[in-house]
């Protein structure tokens, strides 16, 4: 009995704190937002129950109902439909929110008529009271046949009942609470007797929905003359509809009571000044101005002291372990590639501290509302704002939460258009090059120079995105109806655990995905850097001190001659070269070309590869790479390889490239063809080129 | 007074009489928005477009061009 297992889903509107009550049960933390349709997969967790139960939980992305209008929803209704699902749950626990009882009852009694048991929750009960609201949980209980666990994930109420009542599944009526049947009661009639063995409400939904389960389709019922018009269908839906809205009213009506007196509130008070046609743009655009003033002011600190910190465990390295090949790989390759990562670790934590914050209190949805208009000109939607602003965390899960965009057109504009922003991927990249190349003076006292310059960055990013929108609502010919509805989530006070786990959780995975990368690519590179075939590889030694022109050479410089003369004859200074013409007009040497190729992988190896490259070229290792790379000058010209006019090229190339493998990989699944991702990556890579060669030939 | 909802002024309440079955989306009707419901207009976008309302307790924006599908009944104050 101790080892049984229950399969428990947990489902419900957007919004309703599904989530958060995931978290509560399973301890295992993921991100929880104030902005609906934030969970988009299937996320799992397993809980303790009493008496020695344990349940794996399965958390689902937020469905109005199981009518299915996005993507989001499919995903339910294909668990729940699907008897064979590895996850079909024993038991659903429908998750409502107490302010919004009624609106969230509607899916509830549609999932009480497929015959699973289910539990309902009541969720954000700390509320009630502020709200006026009391309930009559008995009551409830019995005219929707089922049990209530009123909880408060925030409080941390009600979750041990809960807990009880998921071990007692087994005594939770599966009777549907209302007859929704007698909307057409001929129909539903004919389809009873033609197919006794299936339940009437799931073979509703394979006509409506046109999803298969158990063998039954839609072909199958409709070849039984149960066809209907979709205008037909329609109508019944929305009889449905009313149908289960009456049955709702009527129990709500005896079981809750609502002290009106306490309604009006703080919201509507901040609606107006968060929606204002004037305040509202001046404090989004405050907020936006706040978060790069954080990105690259304030973190600098913690910055330099990280890049202190590697460049002296580097030459701890050096100097305390045996000499070898071993050790070299380790101070030269391995160390200064992780150095590379770790060090935007500030930056990354306070992006995702702010667009956590966003999500989390509710505001999200206002920028979507003030922004609609806006964006709409350009062929976008006003929920394209979210993907846009969490894209400069990443572009996989922004590209994700294009899905509750209701029109096709408008959410595959936002797909292609995403890349542009400036993901954290590019920072590194960009926060380096930044320092190297633009003077750091402060302009009236507070803005920084360097600071501002990634602003532009930024708003170059969202401009290329909305820009590029444009152009695609022009050329794509795409027919469909336009349809636009946002949920405007009361105001929350963030839980600062939520955000806290929130960005914990998104800097590990951001270090550890892209130090593995990282990593492996650092030891090829490293590998490919110290060896070389031939003769002049072999020799470097001989051949540069016996060259007549390094005669007056001292010791230290004679070193450094060595060391470049190898690593321009190493497997990699070979390959380097060869592509050098092809990035010589953009102001780039052939390390630089190695560094962009390396970051087709993922933008932030660039400068991990700059790094290894260098510290195998040099023989100091107690630099930061920072100072490697301002001493680099190139062996024609003279000149510092990063000046003003190649680094500007680079931050323009960088802005504008599609470089990233993942992200091809995620459009390929939202949009489910190659196409898409093909055309993105040669517009996007033609783009970035010719925009950095026109930069570089005109500044320099 | 029977009007539509892109005539309400903010703050003016009516009731949902009825609407053109074939545009408006059933997702917006499984939000609560069905005749005889409650809506209030809370708040217009920058633009005029969209509207911030309350539906059945339900707080939800829709685009203009919906608005004026959805036929009211304005509440006498
Ligand atoms: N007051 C209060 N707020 C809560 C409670 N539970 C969750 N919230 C808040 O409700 C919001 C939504 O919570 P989530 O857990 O993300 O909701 P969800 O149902 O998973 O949302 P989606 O995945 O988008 O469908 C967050 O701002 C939470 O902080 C609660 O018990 N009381
Ligand atoms: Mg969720």
């Amino acid at each position: 009995m101790s080892d049984q297992n229950i399969k428990v889903a947990l489902i419900g509107n957007p919004n309703t704190g599904k989530t958060s009550v995931f978290n509560q049960l399973t301890g295992l933390n993921q991100q929880v937002g104030n902005y609906p349709g934030i969970t988009v997969e299937r996320k799992q967790g397993f809980c303790n129950l009493p008496l020695g139960f344990k349940a794996t939980i399965l958390d689902l992305p937020g469905t109005y109902s199981l009518n299915a209008s996005s993507l989001d929803e499919n995903v339910v209704i294909e668990l729940l439909l699907n008897k064979n699902d590895k996850d079909f749950p024993d038991v659903v626990v429908v998750v409502t929110d107490v302010e919004n009882l009624k609106r969230n009852l509607l899916l509830f009694t549609q999932i009480k008529d497929l015959g699973i048991p289910t539990i309902l929750v009541i969720n954000m009960s700390d509320r009630m009271e502020l709200k006026g609201i009391t309930l009559d949980i008995p009551y409830l209980e019995e005219q929707l046949k089922t049990k209530i666990a009123l909880v408060s994930s925030r409080k941390k109420l009600g979750i041990d009942n809960l807990k009880k009542l998921i071990v007692d599944y087994n005594n939770v009526s599966t009777e549907p609470c209302l007859n929704a049947s007698s909307i057409d009661p001929e129909y539903f009639g004919g389809l009873k007797k033609a197919f006794p063995n299936q339940l009437l409400y799931k073979l509703w939904l394979v006509i409506t929905q046109d999803v298969n389960f158990s063998n039954l389709d839609r072909k199958t019922i409709e070849t039984h003359n149960f066809a209907k018009s979709p205008s037909d269908l329609k109508r019944l839906q929305q009889k449905e509809t009313i149908k289960r809205y009456q049955f709702i009213n009527d129990v709500l009506k005896v079981g809750r009571t609502i002290d009106t007196e306490n309604a009006k509130d703080f919201r509507s008070k901040l609606d107006r000044v968060l929606t204002h046609k004037f305040w509202g743009y001046v404090i989004f655009a405050a907020i936006l101005l706040l978060i790069f003033q954080s990105i690259f002011d304030w973190s600098s600190i913690p910055m330099e002291f990280i890049d202190q910190s590697f460049a002296s465990l580097s030459s701890a390295a050096a100097e305390n372990l045996p000499p070898g090949v071993f050790t070299d790989l380790l101070s030269q390759g391995i160390i200064p590639g992780i150095g590379g990562i770790v060090i935007f670790i500030p930056q990354i934590a306070f992006l995702f501290l702010f667009i956590s914050l966003l999500e989390e209190s509710g505001y999200m949805s206002r920028v979507v509302f003030l922004m609609d208009k806006i964006m709409r000109r350009f062929g976008l939607s006003g929920k394209s704002v979210v993907p846009l602003i969490s894209g400069t965390a990443c572009a996989i899960p922004a590209i994700m939460a294009t899905r509750n965009i209701e029109s096709w057109k408008e959410r595959l504009i936002t797909i292609l258009v995403t890349p542009f922003t400036t993901c954290s991927a590019r920072l590194p990249v960009y926060s380096i090059l930044i320092s190297l190349v633009i003077p750091k003076t402060r302009i009236f006292g507070i803005f920084n120079t360097q600071g501002l310059t990634l602003m532009l960055l930024y708003l170059l990013g969202f401009g290329a995105a909305i820009f590029s929108a444009y152009i695609l609502n022009k050329i794509l010919k795409i027919k469909n109806k336009t349809f636009f509805v946002v949920e405007m989530p009361n105001y929350k006070l963030p839980l600062f655990k939520n955000v806290g786990l929130n960005v914990l959780e998104k800097t590990k995975a951001f270090v550890f995905g892209a130090g593995k990368i990282i990593l492996a690519i650092s030891i090829i590179l490293w590998f490919l850097a110290s060896y070389g075939p031939g003769h002049n590889f072999e020799f470097a030694e001989k051949i540069v001190t016996t060259s007549p022109e390094n005669a007056n050479l001292s010791e230290k410089e004679m070193e450094d001659a060595i060391a470049s003369y190898k690593i321009e004859n190493s497997y990699i200074g070979i390959m380097g070269k060869s592509i050098e013409p092809v990035i010589e007009p953009l102001g780039y040497d052939w390390k630089i070309g190695i560094a962009i190729i390396s970051s087709f992988a993922a933008r932030e190896v660039f400068v991990g590869t700059l790094a290894t490259i260098y510290s195998v070229g040099g023989s100091d290792n107690e630099e930061t790479i920072k100072s490697k790379m301002q001493a680099e000058v190139h062996p024609i010209t003279g000149k510092k390889v990063f000046n003003f006019a190649s680094g500007i090229s680079l931050l323009l190339f960088y802005a504008f490239a599609m470089q990233c493998a993942s992200t091809l990989a995620i459009v390929k699944k939202e949009t489910n063809s190659w196409k898409w991702p093909a055309i993105q990556l040669f517009a996007m890579s033609v783009f970035a080129y010719t925009v950095a060669l026109i930069a570089y030939q005109f500044l320099e | 007074m029977q009007t539509t909802i892109d005539q309400l002024r903010i703050g003016q309440s009516a009731t949902i009489t009825d609407f053109d079955i074939e545009v408006i989306p059933l997702k917006l009707i499984e939000m609560g928005c069905l005749p005889g419901n409650s809506v209030e207009l809370l708040q217009i976008a920058p633009f005029g477009d969209p509207l911030f309302l309350n539906i059945n307790d339900s707080y939800l924006a829709i685009r203009l061009e919906t608005a004026r599908k959805i036929q009211i009944e304005l509440i006498q104050e």
